[in-house]
């Protein structure tokens, strides 16, 4: 049977006008939600399109309007499918309450992964420097904390402003870059099979640990804590943030104990990928903004004490956050 | 099997095709945001410069982050508003959709993005580009980790078949009852292969285009004679041209 091509596409445009006018429509709307009647209408148009698709290919191949009606179809098959509508607004405050806890909470096991290699690595490298001091000129990569912790103890306390006073924003900056730039490589590197983020948080785990054994055996324990503390209890805990992203990546392609393909695998964690990833980050910029304008402050200026305490505050307000209990009014689901 | 298309099943039995995009056309798309991301960080910069008279330390910090969150966001803003096109993509008429038709989520265009990182070490896009030769449907890494694919863009708009058809005078129409024949013998796929060839004479050069309608005007032939003056200084292409006017549009 050969179709009267002519006849066929003037009795079909209609068709494929009002579908394609329906779909440009929910495609521009941010919230839309369609009436049964009008999700009715346009599976109709839809498969009706569709049987005017085999009829085409198989009677008439016209390649332009058969890529033209595929093009159409894809686009319908795409909103007709896809699982979730968008029905509510993005909120912030929700998005962070309760969103990103829960989230984290889910995956938990591969922040407790991350945080034990990290454990190991700073157990290796505080080992490594105590058993070869010339270690530390190898493992940690900042020049400023490869001299003398007691040296560098007394130049800093004797300086009432330190030597970044005049450039906090632009240091504040270049952390907040750097570290999400190094979480960011811990999440992507999660493609890896997760190995390469195993290795990044190991080595940072490393670096870590021979700072702290360097500090505490010169004993400057009151020192490092009044410095690390501020910015380090959320600085550390984001950067194993987005390596328990990377891990779950890595996971999602493994694919332990599971029985679903590799892309639905991946398809049920990208959103947590992306939460996770954007929460890590903004615990970036808190911790890049604390370390330009409060950790670099030491004593006589700010006493090691308050820092200590401020330190602490941070930790127990994170942990809250991300583990604690709570009934936030105007969260429920 | 590697295919330069991307098949879609649909849970009604409608299968529809998407022509994917190489790593070529990719990697050109590219260079065009690369473009982009420079002039819009430089301009950023610039206009930051002005307010270096209040704060050098505030501009220098500003034009960091900025520089930062241009590279990182340029694609990730781009692709959420242009539904999956970046400057350079819609310059080279190509999108990136769901692996499996879905529609394209916002994570998933965050997630390609992010793991671009990996695709560009250790340089001039090594990693990605080799991802993208050796995948079946030309993925780079960061495709594959959030199930996407790049595919070219169709023109939608309904394509107006009278250019295919005789416009001018077609003496075949003069023997309706040859003609009523013609469509009951013809085969579907000779004449869909008539029609393809007409539908797409622009895209063959001067000499295949004379071979093809000589061989497809011997083979219609074959299947039904029409009158000798019927076909008098017809040409073998203008020949096929009326069988198609004839088989898909019997009727004025």
């Amino acid at each position: 049977m050969i179709v009267d091509l002519k006849k066929f596409i003037e009795r079909e445009r209609s068709t494929w006008e009002e579908l394609d006018q329906t779909l440009t429509r929910i495609e521009n709307a941010t919230l839309l939600h369609l009436t049964l009647e009008e999700v009715e209408r346009l599976h109709y148009l839809y498969e009706r399109t569709g049987a005017g698709l085999i009829k085409i290919s198989t009677f008439a191949a016209e390649p332009n309007l058969v890529r033209s009606l595929e093009s159409l179809l894809t686009r319908a098959y795409a909103e007709l499918q896809s699982g979730r509508s968008r029905t509510s607004k993005w909120s912030l405050r929700r998005w962070l309450f309760r969103t990103f806890p829960q989230i984290f909470r889910k995956h938990i096991r591969f922040f407790l992964a991350g945080l034990l290699l990290t454990i190991f690595g700073a157990l290796f490298g505080g080992a490594a420097v105590a058993f070869d001091p010339d270690a530390k000129a190898a493992i940690v990569p900042f020049p400023h904390l490869l001299q003398d912790p007691s040296q560098r103890v007394k130049e800093e306390e004797s300086q009432t402003n330190p030597g970044l006073a005049s450039s906090k924003s632009r240091f504040s900056a270049a952390l907040i870059t750097n570290n999400t730039r190094v979480s960011i490589l811990a999440l992507a590197l999660g493609v890896t099979w997760g190995i390469g983020t195993l290795i990044l948080l190991f080595y940072n785990g490393v670096i870590l640990g021979a700072v702290v054994f360097d500090y505490v055996r010169a004993g400057q324990s009151v020192f490092l804590m009044g410095w690390l503390l501020p910015h380090g209890v959320i600085e550390i805990p984001a950067i194993l943030i987005a390596g328990q992203a990377g891990l779950l990546l890595g996971q999602a392609l493994i694919g332990w104990n599971s029985t679903e393909t590799m892309q639905q695998r991946l398809r049920s964690i990208t959103g947590s990928l992306v939460t996770l990833i954007s929460g890590a980050a903004l615990l970036l910029i808190w911790a890049g903004i604390v370390e330009a304008f409060f950790s670099q402050y030491h004593e006589p200026v700010l006493p090691y004490q308050f820092k200590i305490v401020f330190g602490l505050l941070e930790l127990v307000a994170l942990l809250t956050l991300l583990v604690g209990k709570r009934n936030v009014s105007g969260l429920t689901p | 099997m590697r295919t330069n298309k991307l098949l879609i099943r649909t849970p009604e039995g409608i299968s529809f095709t998407q022509r994917l995009a190489g790593p070529v056309t990719r990697f050109l798309a590219f260079a065009i945001d690369l473009a982009g991301i420079t002039l819009i960080s430089g301009t950023l910069s610039q206009v930051l410069l002005l307010a270096a008279i209040v704060s050098p330390d505030f501009v220098l910090a500003a034009r960091s982050i900025c520089y930062f969150v241009v590279t990182i966001g340029y694609s990730i803003l781009f692709e959420s508003l242009l539904r999956g096109q970046t400057l350079g993509k819609r310059v080279l008429k190509i999108r990136v959709v769901d692996a499996e038709g879905f529609r394209l989520r916002p994570a998933q265009i965050v997630v390609r993005n992010l793991l671009r990182v990996i695709d560009l070490l250790p340089a001039f896009y090594a990693v990605g580009g080799l991802c993208c030769l050796l995948s079946p449907k030309y993925q780079r890494m960061g495709d594959i980790a959030a199930n996407t694919v790049v595919i070219y863009t169709v023109p939608e708009k309904i394509p107006d078949l009278e250019l295919l058809f005789s416009g001018s005078y077609n003496s075949l129409r003069d023997h309706a009852h040859i003609g009523a024949q013609l469509r009951k013998l013809i085969s579907p796929t000779e004449a869909r292969l008539a029609l393809e060839a007409v539908s797409r004479r622009a895209e063959l050069e001067p000499e295949s285009r004379l071979e093809l309608y000589r061989q497809l005007a011997q083979r219609l032939r074959s299947i039904i004679t029409f009158p000798e003056e019927a076909l008098e200084g017809m040409t073998d292409e203008q020949y096929v041209r009326n069988i198609v006017d004839l088989i898909y549009r019997p009727t004025l």
